[in-house]
């Protein structure tokens, strides 16, 4: 298998790579946790920098929409140890968005994923996935300080549907 | 398809909170009044010649006081203050607790029973959602953010280019 490309994320149609992320409990999160549900990764550069606050905040007062009517669960994934996700979360107020940590080795389910910075740090990237573990919509900000909007997710929930539909 | 999937924002709608000269450059603005960058953008605002149309964007999360600070506006709205709450509530971000938001409106003299009642309506809660799912769907992120010309304008704000780009616009 080759090298995961550098220079964009994953897209629709690939399988999810295999990859292991720790949980803020410490246990692992890997490949097989994304099967039977939708999921939305949203890979964000770093804990506590005020851009990723507003993005998290923001998915976190849209999410009753995703989980009551679209079924998805959604993760936030950095390079940051889990302790420090969890301070930034519990900062942030946000209670329904659990983080996943790429700590060590770091970043390597970013790089797997295709959306880690040259910089040392993930990409402002959004990666849907689907029940089967196939990747149905990805986004990646043309810069680490463009916020994604929530409506870019609902965008890609709804190609996500329009291609189980086909299928 | 879903609720929140892209759409242009609004151009001006006749519930709009409006005020400002008729014939100025119209800027609506996603607010939340208990952001501070909201507060210090409204002081610039105020200053400049636009007509300013008020949208709510209030993200409970990082600021916990910023519904029912949007709710107490909507209800004075009803008894036809909302920019005078919408200054009141700018002016003292530090206090926006309930007994705060009733003093406010004793201040303006308003009903105090009806207002009491009006900021904990359904209509009035879905007045602040129908305004945050606007901007939502339009791509707002972060507030405060300006649209002139149905283009979203974040961070800081150039009084100048927009009192130059928003003729025409609603």
């Amino acid at each position: 298998m080759s090298e995961p490309s550098t220079d964009g994320p994953i897209t629709a149609g690939a399988p999810a790579p295999e990859f292991t992320l720790m949980r803020e409990d410490g246990t692992e999160f890997t490949r097989a946790d994304l099967e039977g549900n939708t999921t939305v990764l949203v890979f964000y550069p770093f804990a506590f920098s005020p851009v990723c606050s507003d993005q998290i905040g923001l998915y976190e007062e849209v999410l009753s929409d995703f989980l009551a009517k679209r079924g998805a669960t959604m993760y936030g994934v950095s390079c940051d140890a889990r302790w420090s996700q969890t301070a930034f979360r519990e900062k942030l107020g946000v209670t329904s968005i659990p983080q996943l940590s790429d700590f060590e080795p770091k970043g390597a389910a970013c790089r797997a994923f295709g959306v880690y910075h040259p910089g040392g740090f993930p990409q402002r990237a959004l990666v849907i996935v689907g029940p089967d573990a196939v990747v149905r919509w990805s986004y990646q900000a043309p810069s680490p300080a463009d916020l994604p909007g929530a409506n870019l997710i609902f965008d890609g929930l709804d190609a996500t549907a329009a291609g189980s539909a086909r299928a | 398809m879903s609720g929140l999937s892209s759409a242009p924002i609004p151009e001006l709608r006749a519930d709009d909170h409006v005020r400002g000269p008729a014939d100025a450059p119209l800027v609506i603005v996603y607010a939340d009044f208990e952001c501070p960058y909201c507060a210090a953008a409204e002081i610039r605002l105020r200053a400049a010649r636009l007509r300013i149309a008020f949208r709510h964007f209030p993200v409970r999360s990082s600021h916990p006081r910023a519904w029912p600070a949007a709710c107490a506006a909507e209800a004075a709205a009803l008894q036809g203050l909302f920019w005078e709450m919408h200054d009141l509530l700018f002016g003292d971000q530090g206090r926006l607790e309930d007994p705060h938001l009733w003093a406010r409106a004793r201040t303006l003299g308003l009903d105090l029973e009806r207002f009491d009642a009006d900021r904990r309506s359904p209509p009035v809660a879905a007045r602040i959602r129908d305004d945050f799912e606007s901007g939502v769907r339009g791509g707002v992120v972060t507030t405060p953010t300006l649209v002139a010309n149905g283009a979203l304008h974040a961070g800081e704000i150039d009084v100048r280019s927009l009192e130059g780009v928003g003729a025409g616009s609603g």
